[in-house]
């Protein structure tokens, strides 16, 4: 495991002028408690400034990177007619309820409505809000808690649309709910914020699907949030594929409460961007709710895909369970950090957390940081890291029977990711995600090295309280 | 078919080979025999084309250069080698690696690749020769197997891949009679006037079962002795101790002993 210097650095963004291309645009028809949190989060942003490399959660993230560009909120108004091909290559449809975003902001053209179960809605915020904006005054009631950082602050700042998912109680949805979100900038650097919010009513479920993407070669930055509230009994299944330009920036945030006896369960797959990070903030706030976390990330090139999750088990009997793989090829960078906190009365917790990397070349490069803290009794927490190279043994036994050892590599870094997809319980999902991972796993172009066998570090904490 | 000569090993500092000289006609079956260190997994790792040792010394396979070849050069070349300890391979299923193998070796053998269907149908004759039950195909490969599980897989491999110079690395360890019988059968039914077999073992059990040509004594590093199937009974009989006179004996003379 390596790990970047200690001497952080600050990041080189000049503060109030970038913040200042984010105040809330006032000459929306917006109702007035939207212009109030909007203006609300603009506010933390400029009090609090943005989070540099000193601050734990962001020590690895190139943020300098961000700041150098003169990002400017998108504004409605693309014809995306003339990209609605473009966006079905690049993002994929699964036939059924679509919502399309590009830049942040609905594509109704490239959208798709399909008949749901009574009471169930699933729009964009931006219409919602037109059309009865002060009956969804309880979304500022219900879903803001204070924001993660400044980046999240940002997002609430200019935010204008998303997706909005609503799920009556007792209602159950098979079809998988596609997003899309999809960037293209026209030769202007633009920062989407997409703000979407779920809610799971009691005893519903629903299967949704995020794909992220953009124009190729585009410079762009995804700044959304996802909120996710899960009442009792929910049962939610996520997927995210960040399928991003090479060439963007991705931050994303995720944002889950879980309601008793609720269950979360999220797989995604990152290939994209320059710069990407997959925030998941995982609120176990009811008893005996459950979450269950998968990643895979391939960053290659000098991409940096970053995963700073945090689960708060809260309250007692809950369950969460974290399963992260990265193969890094090239000179790229991937972090896994992932953070669990057992707060006092969380008895009963039972947390896992597991993090396997595969690094294929001399210069990518892994930091993986699983963190515990425990503040209850009787509770069960596990957390392994490892990180390694192609087996050589393996390699080796595959070669000595014919295979040729570019094949036997591919062979084995498709292996070690196939674990991933065959989780994924969805069959219609796992077989694009299975495409997206062959279709990179065999492009990859770099020359993977190896000279060391996979090592691992399995530690286990059990019982009591640990500091 | 192998001609081995004056072949040397090592990893970094530690010499395991010490000039081992070997030849094996087509048609033959050839054991080595020898306490553990004597370098005989080495001998089979570094013939089927392992890069963890520094070699030096000649290995002429059917007159080629065999350290020429890359391990699946010699792989399509019909060199195999059923392993000692098979690696597990999770992730990877034993039927598609199986298929690959095959594929990858009849493509370098200027034959036409197997269909699936085509595949199943000749893996599954195959599989009844080694005694082996169609579940093993939908796992990975040698995932969760037991000992004998593995030996079967092995033997299996090579009548897919149906080499011409079969090396066996004590296949016949950690198996019960039956297992040991079943991996004897295999082997057996793969013995051909064409082929040539290379049986390292610890123990004259399995050469009730495959009898050999010829028997080599292995010991620190090179062959010390050399018989026909009564060696490996005299071994059983008097440890390799009995044979400890003959090591001595050829370090002093310096003599290698040739088969």
């Amino acid at each position: 495991m390596t790990t970047v210097t200690d001497g952080a650095v600050r990041a080189t963004v000049d503060a109030d002028r970038a913040l200042s291309r984010f105040s809330p645009r006032l000459d929306g028809d917006f109702p007035g408690w939207f212009t109030d949190f909007r203006q609300a989060g603009f506010d933390w942003a400029m009090e609090h400034g943005f989070p540099t490399r000193k601050d734990e959660d962001w020590k690895y993230t190139r943020l300098e990177a961000i700041g150098e560009v003169p990002f400017v909120p998108a504004a409605p108004g693309i014809d995306h007619r003339l990209l609605s091909t473009t966006i079905d290559e690049r993002v994929g449809d699964l036939g059924g309820p679509r919502l399309v975003f590009v830049n942040g902001h609905f594509a109704p053209e490239c959208s798709r409505r399909a008949a749901l179960p009574n009471g169930t809605t699933v729009t964009s915020l931006a219409s919602a809000l037109a059309v009865g904006g002060e009956q969804l005054r309880w979304l500022s009631r219900r879903t803001p808690r204070p924001y993660r950082h400044a980046f999240s602050a940002l997002n609430a700042a200019v935010a204008e649309d998303g997706a909005l998912i609503r799920v009556p109680a007792g209602t159950i949805i098979d079809e998988p709910i596609e997003l899309a979100f999809f960037s293209h900038t026209g030769g202007i650097p633009l920062v989407s914020s997409p703000r979407s919010v779920i809610l799971a009513g009691p005893d519903s479920a629903v299967t949704i699907v995020e794909t992220h993407a953009g124009t190729h070669g585009d410079l762009y930055w995804s700044n959304g949030v996802v909120e996710v509230v899960l009442d009792e009994g929910a049962c939610v299944e996520h997927y995210t594929v960040q399928d991003e330009a090479e060439t963007a920036f991705h931050l994303a945030l995720m944002d889950v409460r879980q309601a008793q006896g609720s269950r979360f369960r999220s797989h995604s797959v990152a290939l994209g961007s320059s710069i990407a990070r997959h925030e998941v903030h995982v609120s176990l706030e009811g008893e005996g709710s459950e979450v269950d976390l998968e990643g895979l990330y391939l960053p290659r090139g000098d991409q940096q895909h970053d995963n700073p999750i945090l689960i708060e088990h809260m309250a007692p009997g809950c369950t969460s369970r974290q399963l992260y793989k990265g193969i890094v090829d090239g000179g790229a960078h991937g972090v896994f950090n992932g953070h669990i906190i057992v707060r006092p009365g969380a008895f009963g917790t039972d947390a896992s957390q597991t993090n396997k990397n595969l690094l294929l070349s001399d210069h990518a490069e892994v930091d993986t940081r699983p963190r515990l803290e425990i503040f209850a009794d009787d509770v069960q927490c596990t957390h392994g890291a490892a990180v390694g190279r192609l087996d050589e043994d393996a390699l080796f036994y595959l070669r000595s029977r014919g295979i040729p050892e570019q094949e036997a590599r591919g062979v084995l870094t498709y292996a070690f990711a196939r674990e991933m997809v065959t989780r994924c319980p969805s069959a219609v999902v796992r077989a694009r995600m299975e495409h997206l991972i062959a279709d990179r796993l065999t492009t990859g172009a770099n020359e993977p090295v190896m000279d060391s066998r996979l090592t691992s570090e399995i530690r286990s904490v059990k019982g009591g309280r640990s500091k | 078919m192998l001609r081995i000569e004056n072949l040397h090993a090592s990893i970094g500092d530690n010499q395991i080979l010490r000039g081992v000289d070997l030849e094996l006609k087509a048609g033959e079956v050839h054991a080595i025999m020898g306490p553990n260190g004597s370098g005989k997994s080495t001998l089979a790792q570094v013939l089927a084309g392992s890069e963890a040792y520094d070699v030096t010394g000649q290995v002429r396979y059917e007159g080629r250069d065999l350290f020429a070849l890359s391990p699946e050069a010699r792989a399509a070349a019909g060199v195999f080698l059923a392993f000692q300890h098979p690696m597990e391979i999770p992730g990877v299923g034993n039927l598609y690696f199986l298929r690959t193998a095959l594929n990858s070796v009849r493509k370098e053998r200027g034959l036409h690749e197997l269909s699936a269907m085509d595949f199943l149908a000749l893996c599954r004759e195959k599989m009844k020769l080694v005694e082996m039950d169609q579940s093993f195909m939908g796992r990975s490969v040698n995932e969760g197997f037991s000992g004998g599980e593995k030996k079967r897989n092995e033997i299996l491999q090579m009548a897919i891949l149906e080499p011409k110079l079969a090396i066996l690395d004590e296949t016949d360890s950690g198996l019960d009679i039956d297992a040991l019988r079943v991996v004897a059968n295999g082997v057996n039914a793969l013995r051909s006037p064409d082929r040539a077999m290379l049986v390292i073992t610890h123990h004259q059990r399995l050469l009730d079962y495959v009898v050999p040509d010829r028997v080599h004594v292995m010991a620190e590093g090179r062959i010390v002795s050399s018989g026909d199937k009564e060696l490996a009974v005299a071994l059983e009989e008097h440890g390799y101790a009995g044979v400890g006179a003959e090591v001595q004996a050829s370090r002093r003379s310096a003599v290698g002993v040739a088969p």
